[in-house]
C-alpha cells in the first residue's frame, strides 16, 4: 500500500461533499456528473446554462491547480481502447442513471437501495475487467 | 441568479476535489480495482470523505426541504427500482471504467490538458449517451402507439 494516500484522498472527498451540498441545497440540483453532463447534450432552454457552468466550474479549477499537479499517467496508449471506454461509460451511465459521484456519494449517503446496488455492480464490474486487462 | 452563482462555485469544488485527491491520474483509480497487486485504497477515502461531509448534511438540512434556497423544487430522484435496465448499466459503466480507469468526472476535470485521449473518451462517452436517449425515446413512442392503436 505504498501508493495510499488517505488524507489528501480523504481531504478531495470532504471537497466533492461541500460541492454537493451547495449545489443541492442552494438550487436544488444533484451533483451527478454523468446526468449534468448528458443534460447539456441535448439543451433545454432553462437548464442548459447552470449545468455549462457546473462543467466549466471543473473545467477551470484544473488551469487553476494546474501548475500544482503531478504528471498524470495513461493507462494504456492505445486511442481505440479510450474509445470502447467512453462508449461503455456513456451508455452505462445513461441506461444506469448515475456514475461514481450520482451513485457513490450521493445515493449512498441518501440510502437509496438503488444506488448501493449500482455501486457494488460498478466497483465489481471494474474490479473484473482490471483483473483480465 | 443564485442557481448560476450555486452551481458555478459548486463546479470549481468539485474539480478542485477531483484533483486535491489526485482521482484525475488513472493510475490512482485502477490501483483501487487492482485488488490482487498493489492496492491503493485511496478511492474508497475519497468517497467516506465526501459522505462524512455530504451524508450529515444532507440528513440534518435538507431532506425534510421541499424545496431548495432559490425557490425550485427539490429535483432528487424518487425512483426506488432496482431493474435490469440499472443491472446493465453500472456492469457496462464498471468495464468502461476498469478500461482505462476514467470516469465522467475525472475526464471532464482534466479536458485542460489537451490529451487526445481523453478527448476520444469524451466524445465517444458523449456519443454512448444521446444514442440510449435516442433508442430509449423510440421505444416509449412505440409502446405509446400500440398502447393508443388499441
Amino acid at each position: 500500500m505504498e501508493n495510499f494516500t488517505p488524507w489528501s484522498s480523504l481531504a478531495g472527498g470532504a471537497l466533492l461533499g461541500c460541492s454537493a451540498v451547495i449545489l443541492l441545497l442552494f438550487s436544488g440540483k444533484v451533483a451527478g456528473i454523468s446526468g449534468i453532463f448528458s443534460g447539456l447534450l441535448q439543451p433545454h432552454k432553462k437548464d442548459f446554462l447552470w449545468r455549462l457552468l457546473f462543467i466549466g466550474g471543473m473545467v477551470i479549477s484544473f488551469f487553476i491547480l494546474s501548475p500544482t499537479l503531478p504528471s498524470s499517467s495513461l493507462i494504456t496508449p492505445s486511442i481505440v481502447l479510450y474509445t470502447i471506454a467512453g462508449l461503455l461509460v456513456g451508455i452505462g451511465t445513461k441506461l444506469g442513471n448515475g456514475c461514481t459521484s450520482g451513485h457513490g456519494i450521493i445515493g449512498i449517503a441518501r440510502l437509496s437501495k438503488r444506488s448501493i446496488f449500482a455501486t457494488c455492480i460498478f466497483i465489481s464490474s471494474a474490479i473484473i475487467v482490471v483483473l483480465f486487462r | 441568479m443564485l442557481k448560476l452563482l450555486s452551481a458555478s462555485i459548486s463546479g470549481l469544488l468539485f474539480g478542485t476535489g477531483m484533483i486535491v485527491s489526485n482521482m484525475i491520474d488513472p493510475a490512482k483509480v485502477i490501483g483501487f480495482l487492482n485488488i490482487t497487486g498493489q492496492w491503493d485504497p485511496s478511492l474508497a477515502f475519497v468517497i467516506l470523505g465526501a459522505l462524512v461531509v455530504f451524508a450529515p448534511c444532507y440528513h440534518l438540512m435538507i431532506k425534510k426541504r421541499t424545496h431548495a434556497l432559490n425557490g425550485d423544487k427539490m429535483n432528487w430522484s424518487t425512483n426506488t427500482a432496482v431493474d435490469r435496465k440499472l443491472v446493465l448499466g453500472a456492469t457496462l459503466f464498471g468495464m468502461g471504467w476498469g478500461l482505462v480507469g476514467l470516469c465522467p468526472g475525472p475526464a471532464l476535470t482534466s479536458i485542460g490538458s489537451g490529451s487526445l485521449y481523453l478527448l476520444c473518451f469524451i466524445i465517444s462517452m458523449s456519443i454512448g449517451m444521446l444514442l440510449v436517449e435516442k433508442v430509449f425515446k423510440k421505444l416509449t413512442i412505440n409502446v405509446k402507439n400500440q398502447i393508443m392503436g388499441r
